[in-house]
């Protein structure tokens, strides 16, 4: 039994660089949802100049490799800025969310365009803003198409998290490779096989963790299209005696 | 060629609710409006029939801003739709003028339109309390007055997946009106319902007809109903009104050859 497991020394390691790791993904998750759809909606302007400036950030965060934008971020930046201390955290997270918007945006681009057009022109003949009618009637209607790839991508992220231990964050991949360097001057030597087992479970384990997430996410938009809770139709049809007005 | 006379109701210094002049509409080589010239009077209600793919449609998605004329202008209840006045000066409208000038008008599709993630109720709630700051009790409470006048009230939660065709139009009519449009725009509104279905829908219109406060546009191939509640019959075809005139008149003793022969195919069926 013991075999499969690490002693709580190590499993304390784990456990910060778990945090970490869920740190950097929910930055760069909540960096990268609000480029997506902000890049999204912008791919299908009216006007040319904010499509191609949209088109130019998504093919540039699709088309540059991940981990040199996070050596970029960390270490090339802060020294053209003259930054001192740059948060590592903060700029591995905005490297990884750039990444994600680039991806994001192509998702929500592909399910504003499932919606049907005449959804847009009911609401242009309500005199909606364009802003409302994105956000009224064009997003909620866009969320069940845009959520389940938005959950896969949101698990590329989660796996690429791992890189940000290239730029010395102590993510889980990182005090995973402390321990199996360090293995041979600790008192209790761990055994590598059970400790990228313990790795893998771990990472698998927040994956479905986030994948159930998107799964409810789903749930509830699709039950939005059908039958509201609330105030019952009885209740609606009774007179409206005593309403002033 | 009979030249149109749009200005049967026009002698007055009365504005018209809609003023279309010189407009032209082409889709890549193929024209559909064709410098067109039409006033509707306010509270008047004008029936367009026509061939399909005439641009009977295009007429009424100018109008709403759903599609941009090529050239001419358009003016509800006065105010040009498309362009701002500078001096004596037309120039093109920004998304701001042409927004305020639009509240005069509304719309009613073939395919409803509903937004399928809202309610009936909300669906109705909408545009008062996001276009004109109405508070959320108000606007359900004139929702579900408009829910009564359209007879589904019963239905205010529904979303539209749980409603028949009929109750679907029925709703949008009671959107549209939700927040007071002077011209109301509606494009073959019952020819998507099953025919047992048209009767609700068409009832609902007649009521609209009958308080004379909207102005009203229709697309239709009712011509029972045309008959009815029109005031004036235009006959549309190749991007121009070829015929105009009281319903009794047009439908009952066309001038125009197409006009006949179009009323011909229509009452063959
Ligand atoms: N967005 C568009 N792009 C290209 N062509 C269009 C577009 N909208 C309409 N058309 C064309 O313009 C013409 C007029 O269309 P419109 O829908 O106004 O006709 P209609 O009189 O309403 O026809 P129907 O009775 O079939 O509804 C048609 O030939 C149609 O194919
Ligand atoms: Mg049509």
């Amino acid at each position: 039994m013991n075999d499969f497991f690490l002693n709580s020394t190590q499993y304390e390691r784990l456990w910060d660089g778990t945090l970490v790791t869920l740190q950097v993904l929910a930055l760069s998750f909540m960096l990268g949802i609000v480029l997506s759809v902000g890049f999204g909606v912008a791919r299908l302007s009216e006007r040319v100049a904010v499509r191609a400036a949209a088109l130019v950030y998504v093919e540039v965060a699709r088309g540059i490799s991940s981990i040199v934008l996070l050596f970029w971020m960390a270490f090339a930046l802060p020294i053209l800025l003259g930054f001192d201390q740059p948060s590592r955290l903060l700029m591995g997270s905005v490297a990884l969310g750039l990444n994600m918007g680039g991806y994001g945006a192509e998702i929500v681009r592909g399910a504003i365009q499932s919606v049907p057009k005449g959804q847009t022109e009911a609401s242009i003949a309500l005199n909606l803003t364009p802003t409302q009618r994105i956000r009224h009637i064009v997003l909620p209607q866009a969320m069940p198409v845009i959520l389940p790839p938005m959950g896969n991508l949101t698990i590329e992220i989660l796996k690429g998290t791992a890189l940000v231990s290239l730029i010395g964050l102590s993510d889980l991949t990182f005090e995973v490779s402390k321990l199996r360097v360090n293995r041979t001057i600790s008192d209790d030597p761990v055994s590598i096989p059970i400790l990228f087992l313990n790795a893998l479970i771990i990472y698998f384990v927040l994956a479905q963790i986030i994948a159930l997430l998107f799964r409810l996410a789903e749930r509830r938009v699709n039950a939005g299209f059908e039958q509201r809770s609330g105030r019952t139709a009885v209740e609606l049809s009774a007179p409206t005696a005593g309403v002033t007005g | 060629m009979s030249a149109p006379e749009p200005q049967s109701t026009n002698d007055s210094a009365a504005t018209p609710a809609v003023r279309m002049r010189g407009v032209n509409k082409a889709f890549g080589d193929n024209v559909v409006l064709r410098e067109l010239d039409l006033d509707v009077a306010e509270g008047e209600r004008v029936v367009i029939i026509g061939p399909s793919g005439s641009g009977k449609t295009t007429i009424l998605r100018v109008c709403m801003t759903l599609e941009r004329p090529d050239s001419g202008t358009i003016e509800l209840e006065g105010q040009h739709l498309y362009h701002e006045k500078h001096g004596d000066k037309l120039k093109p409208a920004r998304e701001k003028h042409i927004r305020q000038v639009r509240s005069n008008a509304g719309m009613v599709f073939q395919h409803f339109n509903l937004f399928p993630h809202m309610s009936a109720l909300e669906n109705i709630t909408l545009a008062p309390m996001k276009t004109q700051g109405v508070s959320r009790d108000e606007a359900e409470e004139h929702g579900l007055e408009l829910l009564d006048k359209v007879g589904l009230r019963a239905h205010a939660n529904h979303t539209p997946g749980q409603l028949s065709g009929g109750q679907k139009q029925r709703v949008a009519i009671a959107r549209s009106l939700a927040t007071g449009p002077k011209v109301m725009l509606f494009d073959e509104v019952t020819s998507a319902l099953d025919p047992e279905l048209v009767g609700d829908v068409l009832s609902v219109l007649r009521d609209i007809a009958e308080e004379g406060e909207t102005t009203m546009m229709l697309v239709t191939h009712e011509m029972g109903f045309a008959r009815e509640v029109a005031d004036r019959v235009l006959m549309f075809d190749s991007g121009q009104i070829i015929e105009s005139g009281k319903p009794s008149d047009l439908l009952g003793d066309p001038q125009h050859e197409r006009t006949k022969s179009f009323l011909g195919a229509v009452f063959d069926h």
